[in-house]
């Protein structure tokens, strides 16, 4: 990484409680990871929730997983993978200063986000339409109809959480897209940008343990 | 530890000209304000109210209790005042009581920083906090939450008939504030520190909120998630806890100590730091096995991760679990006693002057070890199964968080309390205060741990008339100790405007902190001070008239 040294742009840069830029990039950078880290332990609570249940009705799990679609899941999972890869190419730009390319990849990265959203709703109404939203709408004909119920009551309850994080996501690529064509992360100050590909990397890595568990367990 | 550059200290009798009360004015200046010292302000004034609020619930349950009968108020308002009176004292007073206002106020100042890594978010975690509390107020108004501080299903999914889903949302909004909280301390501990501070030259303060804020980062999101699915359960009419699909409401215990018993330690470890602050000051020595000190508030918190299962003794839970949680827990209690030894024999040979702070102090350590020895009964599963949900468990939970943490915070309060306004509390009401708070808490209290032996459940607003002279002596104690807690408040406002000009450090205490005006400049010190020794060089700076500025 190339560390910038122009005393006079960098102090305007650096926020009043810090010495340097570069305690300004760690403490965020940090801060992030220790955001991120909490968050794990947020989702943790579900995927707890999940083992549990999982190791009780194994078998029900196993029916009902080959009830959601593994296309639609599958594409979303590459959906998602590459506006990771777009995401990181945006920070090297950042790091480079490279105005227009980030901007382009920013934006590119939120709307593979946006085709995320719109294969998950596809699948939420397809899921709605066979009855497989649980509550009263709730119908299972195979066995053990309760047991699927709760299959399926977590897995909107994991996706659902998982899909609040990726419109927020979204949110965050698009003020950094506006900031980044107003010319906001030159010359070093690419924090924000850093910091915004980790949530993004992070709601990539959950989806990436989301699919397996709810989509693939079926199927051998 | 000694500042290079000598900050150019007032003498008494002076405060400076300008500093971070007087350097903005207005409304405004206060709501907007990223200043971790105002922050920390805004902090004690909010938390305050709901101490007030709280205490109220609790005066009318003491009422309650004084006769048999269930005469005063229903069952069910009285499942009302103990939910408001948990709820509102746990999660928006005593978690946070030390970190977010005393933390707030000198962790920057006592590793030589400007601020806290990240200010804005600092100011917006107070704004989450008061929008959390802003909900559980509405959830008051509107009629009250009758479930118990913890929420337990089905009864709060189910069964309930009051406002639990807007009560929860103020606690999911308020432990975002934790989160951000814990955030940026652990962003500041490690990135912010003067030149030459080391981690092992950290005051214990710094090292408890430390090990608090691990606990605040990787505890409070499993609460939220877990309020988060009670709440969607008793909206969407089933859920994951629904035994009708097969869910398991044993698993929304799980999930609830999971974060609620390393939030115990939210509510003890802030004011362990505390403590090795003043028995050092006040004792006039370097603090007894520092490294023991420090890496006993860690192992406190990482311990407290691994012990919930003894919150559920008699849940259902296989007993194998019982017992594997039973030693861990036990474990517990060598970080803690490790502590207690220490500050003993720091008092060892000391200078010790009985001033307000120490009083508070000297009481924390007793009833601290109290607290912690009825912790190891509650540990043993044999005993628990006797005492389950019974007024022993009622007492030793008190005598942790009240007369632990409250008693810390207390003694804190007026430790800093110069260094927060520039002025001196008087001293003769502060020692009184803190003599009335010892007594009432114990006559409050102790009575307690008798009742609870003797068979008396906790949540119940009537009890069989053997029982009612421990409970009218609880009352009587609970009378003194409100006196206890008004007459601070009294005297904190009188002294704004009356108190004895402080100047930078009547305690003739070591920190950072004390080598800035009182009250501080806005961005805390007029050079980055450097660190060259180790915290609590009080034998080295004892210069030879050594006793303390009657105060």
């Amino acid at each position: 990484m190339p560390i910038l040294t122009s005393p006079p742009s960098e102090s305007a840069l650096v926020a009043e409680q810090f010495d340097d830029i570069e305690q300004q990039r760690d403490a965020a950078k940090l801060g992030m990871w220790i955001f991120l880290a909490s968050e794990v332990l947020f989702f943790g609570g579900l995927f707890l929730s999940y083992t549990i249940y999982r190791f009780t009705y194994g078998h029900v799990f196993m029916e009902t997983s080959r009830r959601l679609d593994v296309v639609l899941g599958g594409t979303n999972t590459a959906v998602l993978l590459v506006s990771s890869l777009l995401m990181a190419f945006a920070v090297r730009a950042a790091q480079l200063d490279q105005r227009r390319a980030l901007v382009r990849l920013l934006l590119g990265t939120a709307l593979l986000g946006c085709v995320f959203m719109s294969i998950k709703m596809v699948e939420y109404h397809k899921d709605y339409v066979e009855h497989l939203v649980p509550g009263t709408h709730f119908e299972w004909t195979g066995a053990d109809p309760s047991n699927a119920e709760l299959f399926f009551w977590i897995y909107f309850a994991m996706t659902g959480l998982h899909a609040i994080h990726v419109t927020v996501g979204i949110g965050v690529l698009l003020v950094l897209a506006l900031l980044a064509s107003r010319g906001k992360f030159s010359g070093g100050n690419y924090n924000a940008i850093e910091i915004g590909g980790l949530y993004w990397h992070f709601v990539d890595v959950v989806w990436v343990f989301l699919f397996p568990l709810l989509y693939l367990v079926g199927h051998r | 530890m000694k500042s290079a550059t000598e900050v150019d200290l007032q003498t008494e009798g002076q405060m400076a000209r300008t500093h971070y009360l007087n350097v903005d004015l207005g409304v405004k200046s206060w709501l907007l304000t990223t200043d971790h010292k105002r922050i920390g302000i805004l902090y004690l004034c909010t938390i305050l109210i709901f101490f007030v609020i709280a205490s109220v619930a609790a005066a009318l349950m003491r009422l309650e209790l004084l006769t048999p009968q269930g005469d005063l108020v229903t069952s069910e308002t009285y499942n009302k005042l103990f939910t408001v009176h948990g709820v509102l004292m746990v999660w928006f007073f005593l978690i946070p009581s030390i970190p977010a206002v005393l933390g707030n106020f000198v962790l920057p100042m006592m590793i030589g920083a400007r601020d806290v890594a990240f200010p804005k978010l600092n100011l917006f975690s107070w704004y989450l906090f008061v929008a959390g509390g802003a909900l559980a107020l509405w959830s008051l108004i509107r009629g009250g939450v009758d479930t118990g501080w913890t929420f337990y299903t089905p009864y709060s999914t189910t069964y309930a008939n009051s406002h639990v889903i807007s009560m929860a949302a103020g606690v999911f909004v308020a432990g975002f504030s934790s989160i951000i909280t814990g955030m940026n301390f652990m962003t500041t501990t490690h990135q912010m520190r003067a030149p030459g501070l080391t981690w092992f030259r950290l005051p214990l303060f710094v090292w408890s909120l430390y090990a608090t804020s691990l606990i605040l980062v990787l505890a409070t999101p499993v609460l939220a998630i877990t309020l988060a699915l009670m709440s969607v359960e008793r909206f969407w009419g089933v859920g994951i806890f629904d035994p009708k699909l097969g869910g398991d409401p044993v698993l929304f215990q799980h999930l609830f100590w999971f974060y609620s018993h390393p939030a115990v330690y939210i509510m003890i470890l802030p004011g362990m730091g505390v403590i090795s602050e003043l028995i050092t000051c006040f004792s006039r020595k370097q603090i007894f096995g520092y490294g023991f000190v420090a890496a006993a508030s860690m192992a406190i918190a990482i311990l407290g991760f691994v012990v919930w299962g003894h919150h559920m003794f008699v849940s259902s839970q296989s007993v194998y679990a019982g017992m594997v949680f039973s030693i861990l827990s036990f474990l517990v209690a060598i970080p803690s006693a490790i502590k207690v030894f220490n500050w003993t024999a720091t008092l060892h040979k000391g200078s010790i002057s009985f001033q307000t702070p120490m009083l508070y102090a000297l009481g924390f350590i007793g009833l601290f070890t109290i607290g912690g020895m009825t912790g190891l009964f509650l540990a043993t599963l044999a005993v628990d199964v006797h005492v389950h949900d019974s007024y022993f468990v009622i007492a030793h939970f008190h005598y942790i968080m009240v007369g632990g943490m409250v008693m810390a915070f207390m003694g804190g309060l007026h430790y800093w309390w110069p260094k927060i306004t520039g002025r001196l509390y008087p001293e003769f009401a502060g020692k009184l205060a803190a003599m009335i708070t010892f007594i009432g808490f114990n006559l409050t209290f102790f009575p307690q741990f008798i009742l609870g032996y003797l068979g008396m459940p906790r949540r119940y607003h009537a009890y069989p008339p053997e029982f009612q002279l421990f409970n009218v002596l609880s009352t009587a104690g609970a009378s003194i100790l409100g006196i206890g807690y008004l007459l601070p408040l009294i005297y904190f406002l009188w002294s704004l405007k009356f108190g004895r000009l402080a100047g930078p450090n009547p305690w003739r205490a070591t920190g950072l902190e004390w080598q800035t005006a009182s009250p501080p400049l806005k961005h805390n010190f007029k050079e980055t001070p450097i660190v060259t020794g180790k915290p609590y060089a009080y034998s080295a700076q004892e210069d030879a008239d050594l006793n303390l500025a009657t105060v």
